[in-house]
């Protein structure tokens, strides 16, 4: 099917053509094929209802030791009041997309690779195609558009949870004034904030659920073969947030102060 | 209608089809038999598409798919349905969600439409009344059965069998060599069984071929392989191993 790649630059470079065809493959069902509603509702139940628990405990907690301390540096310069408007900006445009997206990885990607995974090695992906039905139509689309609906979500969520958090921690733990935090917060944080959190996790979300199904349906053989997707798909998707998550922010910075 | 000119395939160092010629004529049945890991699953898999030769070629109706793409391959899969050895039931679907799958996909189908045929498939393989389980709930003959069902119910025009029989009681092997010989005639399907089972072979075959070392070493009707001189052939369909192989 393939040539064996006789070293790792031509491994990459051969991973990284079939996962661009695998996008285009996508791109092109989304654009001629009809999407199944059951399926994407499964999916996005699936993703979006079940990964609460880990959103809200990650978001709740990120907020508040990020409250703690920043007021712990602020309060020896006699800034307490910025405190709450260093939180929600940095849960906005930095902390809340990228941590939900690494959590949504842990929990989303890896489950995804390992599903795929098995059905490839059971023949299930063989037998799919045999029944006149495209793989990325009917796994890959509805996972991807779930995925890419349900991080966004989640991410304004644990935003949410996050400011919440530290707000309690801030005024009733660590005494801080409400009202001028609050002002200070909603002078700080403005609508670029907001939709670069929001632009970032939609595309966090994008490349948690390609990863993951790249993983799956491109996995080896065996039982060792889909627990090495699984990881490779966790490991994968968190290290490609991480470093886009930083040229998202240069770029987006960039474009956003033209709005 | 199918037909498959000097295919090679390579795994590894391991040349698995070297250079099979085969040709599949509208309504026959054929069985294809040889030794268990001499290529037969990956032969079939090759004709639908599955897998692409690293050369030769598949001509279907006359148009060659071993490189077409996957799109363009879906239009000629449906005229082909397959039970694979494994059966390959999708695990996360109810037996009948598996059988229906392709109907409910067509979406021309009424829902009544859809459990009255799932019913009918079911019956077909005698195991009427097990719509609502999952495949993993179900022993391994069961589930090739089902493979069968979901196999044979949107009415292909030629359909695979991978070891229909291998793993299931002589009765019900028995029944389901009827069944593949009833599907072939009453429907006109071109029918192509992989299969070891002797008795299934004269059951259902009206031309064998035996594939040996890579290649269609030989074929004929079932009743001239049984008497087939051929030392290959005979030691096969009388199932004598090798003296040599016996010795540690
Ligand atoms: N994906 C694959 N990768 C590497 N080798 C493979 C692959 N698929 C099959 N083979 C090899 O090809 C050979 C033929 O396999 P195949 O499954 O076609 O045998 P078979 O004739 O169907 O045997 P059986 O009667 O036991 O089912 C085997 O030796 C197997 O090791
Ligand atoms: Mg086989």
């Amino acid at each position: 099917m393939t040539e064996v790649p006789t070293n790792v630059i031509q491994r990459v470079l051969s991973g990284l053509g079939r996962f661009s065809l695998m996008v285009a493959e996508v791109l092109r069902s989304l654009t001629t094929q009809r999407l199944s509603g059951r399926d994407l509702v499964d999916q996005l139940h699936f993703i979006g209802v079940k990964s609460q628990m880990v959103v809200l405990v990650t978001g709740a907690f990120t907020g508040m030791v990020l409250c703690a301390q920043t007021y712990f540096q602020f309060h020896k310069v006699k800034m307490d009041t910025a405190t709450l408007a260093v939180v929600s900006v940095s849960m906005c445009g930095e902390l809340g997309p990228v941590l939900t997206a690494l959590m949504v990885a842990g929990r989303v990607g890896a489950s995804m690779a390992a599903q795929l995974g098995t059905m490839r090695v059971t023949e299930q992906i063989d037998a799919l195609r045999t029944l006149a039905t495209h793989p990325i139509d009917y796994l890959v689309v509805p996972r991807v558009v779930a995925t890419m609906i349900a991080v966004p979500l989640l991410t304004a969520e644990s935003i949410a949870v996050g400011i919440l958090a530290a707000y309690l921690v801030g005024v009733h733990l660590l005494q801080i004034d409400p009202g001028y935090s609050l002002v200070n917060m909603q002078r700080f944080t403005d609508h670029r904030d907001v939709l670069m959190g929001f632009i970032k996790s939609f595309i966090f979300g994008g490349i948690i659920a390609t990863t993951g199904c790249y993983k799956g349906i491109h996995c080896g053989q065996g039982a060792e073969g889909v627990g090495h997707a699984t990881t490779e798909a966790v490991v994968y998707a968190s290290i490609a947030i991480l470093i886009s998550n930083f040229f998202l922010t240069l770029l987006l910075t960039r474009l956003l102060a033209l709005i | 209608m199918i037909k498959v000119r000097q295919l090679r395939k390579r795994f590894g160092d391991q040349q698995v089809l070297d250079g099979v010629d085969l040709t599949i004529e509208k309504g026959e049945s054929l069985v294809i038999i040889g030794r268990s890991g001499g290529g037969k699953s990956v032969l079939l898999k090759h004709i639908v598409g599955l897998t692409p030769p690293d050369s030769g070629q598949v001509l279907v109706d006359g148009q060659d798919i071993a490189h077409l793409n996957e799109r363009a391959l879906l239009a000629v899969r449906r005229k082909f349905g397959m039970l694979f050895q494994s059966a390959a039931l999708f695990d996360s679907l109810t037996v009948e969600e598996n059988i229906a799958f392709v109907l409910s996909r067509e979406r021309n189908h009424t829902p009544e439409e859809i459990s009255r045929r799932v019913a009918e498939a079911l019956e077909m393989v005698e195991m009427p009344g097990v719509q609502k389980k999952k495949p993993a709930e179900l022993s391994g003959g069961m589930r090739k059965r089902v493979g069968l069902a979901r196999a044979i119910i949107y009415r292909p025009e030629v359909v695979f069998y991978d070891e229909p029989t291998t793993g299931l009681d002589p009765v019900v092997s028995d029944s389901i060599d009827k069944l593949i010989v009833r599907v072939c005639e009453r429907l006109k399907v071109t029918t192509v069984v992989i299969t070891h089972d002797m008795r299934s072979m004269q059951a259902v075959g009206r031309r064998v071929a035996m594939l040996h070392h890579g290649r269609i070493y030989t074929s004929g009707t079932p009743v001239e392989l049984m008497a087939s001189a051929d030392p290959v052939v005979s030691r096969f369909v009388r199932g004598i191993s090798d003296e040599k192989e016996h010795t540690f």
